[in-house]
């Protein structure tokens, strides 16, 4: 069957522990988290988890099946099969160079990027956008000499109820 | 009123309605032990955690209650791994209170400090570490309910030294009851599993452990009758239909009968209730009742459409779903005469003139059915059994008839050696008046033997009849048909006298060698007042048949023929 990258949003108690039992459920069955994201959401008792995985659809039915029976996931919604914005957030460190400087400035005004701190010979870019966004924009910066860079994972949001 | 952690953990067992627990002492605990010294709850000093967790999972098993077991820190908690994990697999509502160091110690690689609550996530249905003894009462209330609710399961509650010790307000507070299973408006799946049974020629029921978990065998054995459809359970649905009754097909699966799998693998509707289609009993998948549609009943969705894909998922309770399909036959006054059965009956009545479950009796060796069957004719169906696992379990499904639930207790999912003596305990403290019997192999027994202490400290007398062939049987029976009798490791004939360990723990020990002292060995050892060990030396190489070869669909089995000549 075919694979594809599901996001999964899980409601989830904000509680220690919570975050290892859905890993588990994943980890236990040899399923890999592609991305991740946790944070309160406006009633600090629970959490919203965001995570996507690379399933076939037989398998992220099972994977979620299984999620829903933890006594702390409250809710579980496969935000592909709806309608959702999605975004993510990449931070990239480069080195400035005379050669480099002017084709950097260009990648940041076509991903609408923007610097956000810089040091010396060093600058931090700050990209957001959708998935391929992101991996287009790493890309393009990749040939320039990227130093390290840290990305947040998918967050998605249903565009209505 | 001001209570301490361990006075308020005594109180809301109490109101849990435990009157029994099995445990074993250790340091972070002796607040509660301090507590237990008060007699207000009976405690089975047990002589290994792993025998307190089955004790107190074959006490579940045999009264439909909650078992629970008590250990301490560290190495008393991690001994309780396996137990967990064999309640897990099948389903079975037990707590597990753990001791653990002080929460100021708490992941500084204390003495006899474990992450339990780390190691057992996977094999419980939930877990808690109480760090406040505020949460204490509420927390072990929890705990109870989500053993007992749904699919039940394990739960584990970590109780660090400090928090036993502490004070804090305490009001008693009324458990959380699991809502009683009640017909609900027929559904249109239900009328539709109706229109199904109508229009089937070959249908068949496959219950399983759900079923005896739900309280749902009454249900069942309505449905049954009413419909006139054949049964077969799982080997962890045994004894929720009668198996003395006539629609009464046998367990199904690898060493099923041969007509419960020719009747799978033909019939047109089959209606499974409480099962989750596990490989021992489907054999290879694509050719599991090719023929059939499937309606599949369970309380946990994810077990429905894991392994086999339904024509009719059904998340529900068993008693709530054979209640609304009985009350469905009952208003469309259903009726099927024997006539109309008639072509299958006959059917399923020559597959079982053809391969019956049988053996090879013998004149000068005793063979394992043959104790089992005399077993079973002295005690009249009516001993609760346990097993342990390997040819013994087999053989325990095969040749004794359950007529009534949970008097059958079997490591099923797990597969456990070493489950069924302690879990004979559990079940002789949930039924003192009732004859437990370990059905037991030499490997196995002597995983949890250290617990005959307990049956005389505790004065709890169960039996054990011990099928002694000197070898782990069942991995040795595929050396021999699998890989060209090679029995490597398999040969245990050096083991204990077992007579003379039964009389150093102070037990009746009995032994026969040949067939015609089965009977009077068991008659003696299940007469005799006390815990009686009977050592059956049977004959070394028998197999267990019919076998389908792992990973064969179940319409291919070995049936021993060949083994017998």
């Amino acid at each position: 069957m075919e694979k594809k990258e599901y996001t999964l949003a899980l409601l989830v108690s904000n509680k220690p522990d919570v975050l290892a039992r859905v890993a588990g459920i994943l980890g236990g069955r040899g399923y890999n988290i592609e991305t991740l994201c946790v944070d309160a959401t406006l009633d600090p008792a629970y959490s919203k988890i965001i995570l996507t995985t690379i399933q076939d659809k037989t398998t992220i039915t099972k994977i979620e099946k299984q999620l829903i029976k933890l006594i702390d996931v409250h809710k579980v919604t496969d935000l592909t099969k709806v309608e959702s914005v999605t975004r993510e957030l990449m931070l990239v460190r480069m080195k400035l160079s005379d050669t480099n400087k002017g084709y950097l400035a260009l990648i940041i005004d076509t991903f609408n990027g923007r610097v956000v701190t810089m040091n010396g010979d060093n600058c931090v870019i700050e990209i957001t956008g959708d998935r391929s966004l992101i991996e287009k924009a790493a890309a393009s910066l990749k040939p320039l000499g990227i130093d390290d860079m840290a990305r947040t994972g998918i967050i998605s949001l249903e565009r209505q109820n | 009123m001001q209570l301490r952690g361990a006075e308020i953990l005594i109180k809301v067992l109490k109101q849990e309605g435990i009157h029994t627990i099995f445990g074993y002492p250790g340091g972070v605990l002796l607040d509660i032990y301090d507590e237990l010294h008060k007699g207000q709850i009976r405690h089975i000093l047990v002589r290994h955690e792993q025998g307190a967790v089955h004790a107190a999972d074959g006490f579940a098993r045999a009264s439909g209650q909650v078992g629970v077991a008590l250990v301490t820190s560290g190495p008393g908690a991690s001994n309780t791994v396996t137990g967990i994990a064999n309640a897990y697999m099948d389903s079975i509502p037990i707590v597990v209170l753990t001791g653990q160091v002080p929460t100021h110690l708490i992941g500084t690689d204390a003495f006899q400090e474990v992450d339990i609550v780390g190691i057992t996530r996977p094999c419980t249905k939930h877990n808690f570490l109480i760090k406040r003894v505020d949460e204490l009462a509420k927390t072990i209330h929890e705990a109870f309910y989500i053993a007992r609710s749904g699919r039940p399961g394990p739960v584990l509650i970590d109780l660090p030294k400090d928090v036993m010790a502490a004070v804090t307000e305490y009001e008693p507070q009324t458990p959380r009851k699991v809502e009683e299973a009640k017909p609900r408006p027929a559904s249109k799946k239900a009328f539709y599993v109706m229109d199904l049974i109508a229009e089937s020629t070959k249908p068949m029921i496959l219950s399983g452990g759900g079923v005896i978990l739900g309280g749902a065998a009454e249900e069942l054995r309505k449905m049954a009758w009413l419909t006139k459809m054949p049964v077969s359970s799982t080997l962890m649905g045994l004894g929720a239909f009668p198996g003395s009754d006539p629609l009464w097909l046998g367990m199904p699966g690898m060493h099923g009968t041969y007509y419960a799998n020719m009747a799978i693998s033909h019939c047109d509707l089959l209606i499974a209730i409480g099962m989750r289609f596990d490989d021992r009993v489907t054999g290879k998948i694509d050719h599991f009742a090719p023929n059939a549609k499937i309606v599949h009943v369970d309380v946990d969705p994810s077990s429905i459409n894991k392994n086999v894909m339904v024509d009719v998922p059904i998340v529900s309770d068993c008693k709530s779903a054979l209640q609304s399909f009985n009350a469905l036959l009952g208003q469309q006054k259903f009726s099927v005469d024997d006539e109309q059965r008639r072509e299958w009956f006959d059917q399923i009545a020559a597959w079982r003139k053809e391969n019956p479950l049988s053996y090879c009796q013998s004149d000068t060796e005793i063979k394992p059915q043959f104790v089992i069957e005399t077993l079973y004719k002295l005690t009249k169906g009516k001993a609760i059994i346990t097993t342990e696992v390997g040819q013994n379990q087999m053989w325990a499904a095969q040749f004794y008839n359950y007529d009534e639930p949970n008097t059958f207790l079997s490591s099923g999912g797990l597969g456990t050696m070493g489950y069924g003596f302690p879990a004979a305990l559990g079940a002789k403290i949930a039924f003192p008046d009732k004859l437990v019997v370990d059905i037991a192999g030499d490997g196995s027994i002597q995983m949890n033997i250290q617990e005959m202490a307990t049956a005389i400290q505790d004065n709890i007398p169960v039996k054990i009849v011990l099928l002694n062939n000197g070898y782990l049987g069942m991995v040795r029976q595929w050396q021999q048909l699998f890989y060209g009798k090679r029995y490597s490791h398999t040969d245990m004939t050096y083991q204990p006298d077992f007579l003379k360990l039964a009389e150093a723990y102070g037990w009746l020990g009995l032994r026969a060698t040949r067939p015609d002292e089965v009977e009077a060995v068991l008659k003696q050892g299940l007469e005799a007042p006390g815990p009686a060990l009977m050592d059956f030396r049977i004959c070394r190489e028998e197999c267990v048949y019919p076998m389908v070869r792992p990973g064969g669909p179940i319409h291919e089995m070995a049936l021993g023929r060949e083994m017998a000549n």
